[in-house]
């Protein structure tokens, strides 16, 4: 089943989609290595932001993820 | 249920504030949700009501916004509490549009009744301040050469700062 990686914004332009599933568990440093070039560095940008199953990530690098989690890569907003 | 029964029969209890929350994915028309809404909130002062609509600027055709289910209705529930414990309020809305939209169609509307006029009318400013700035869209226009992200403003952070 895996993680379900949700791209928010222009982040769904660089990945191609705006989803993607990826190898469970998912931590940081596993999610640094799968995404590479642009989107890459956007994940490692402090202006993008993580969320797991809807709940906001204060700190990126404590992310982990099972089976059937769902992460989502936060752009800045642009307001309504 | 029963709690909100329960709530309702107190009768040391003011009437229950009214609060309508929403996200909206087809073309609506205002006036169509603030005469219910008004007449929800019996023994008013005043209803403030702010609506912004899409403006027609050059060379775009349409504009888009984006939400993200899980974070963003549930935001907007964060910030009516917020007005609500700020504000004297007796009912608040906040409707928001989300997908394709076109220049004249509204965006957004925010109502506000309260007892005392100020309330009302700072609550929409407070609303609205925080929903351009700090609630979960992302927006993007259409123009000749295709589709273009909006980045977020600087006035975005001086507009938030005023509630400071």
């Amino acid at each position: 089943m895996g993680v379900k990686l949700v791209f928010l914004g222009k982040l769904a332009d660089l990945a191609g989609a705006p989803e993607r599933e990826i190898e469970a568990p998912l931590d940081w440093s596993a999610l640094v290595e799968a995404l590479e070039g642009p989107l890459g560095d956007a994940l490692e940008s402090d202006k993008v932001k993580l969320a797991v199953n809807g709940t906001l990530l204060s700190e990126k690098a404590a992310l982990f993820a099972n089976d059937g989690d769902e992460v989502a890569l936060l752009p800045p907003v642009s307001g309504g | 249920m029963t709690a909100t029964k329960l709530r309702c029969c107190r009768l040391s209890a003011g009437a229950e504030p009214v609060r309508d929350i929403r996200l909206l994915d087809a073309p609506f028309a205002p006036g169509a949700y603030v005469g219910p809404f008004t007449n929800a909130n019996p023994g008013l002062g005043g209803v403030a009501t702010f609506v912004g609509e899409v403006r027609p600027d050059d060379g775009v055709t349409a504009l888009e916004l984006l939400h993200y289910a899980p974070l963003t209705l549930a935001g907007m529930e964060v910030l009516a509490d917020q007005a609500f414990a700020r504000f004297d309020l007796m009912g608040l809305m906040l409707l928001h549009r989300v997908g394709v939209m076109y220049p004249g169609e509204p965006i957004v509307c925010v109502s506000a009744a309260s007892r005392h006029r100020r309330d009302a009318i700072q609550s929409v400013d407070f609303a609205m301040d925080h929903l351009k700035s700090d609630a979960w869209f992302w927006k993007r226009e259409q123009r000749a050469d295709g589709w273009h992200w909006i980045e977020p403003r600087d006035t975005d952070h001086a507009d938030l700062a005023r509630w400071n």
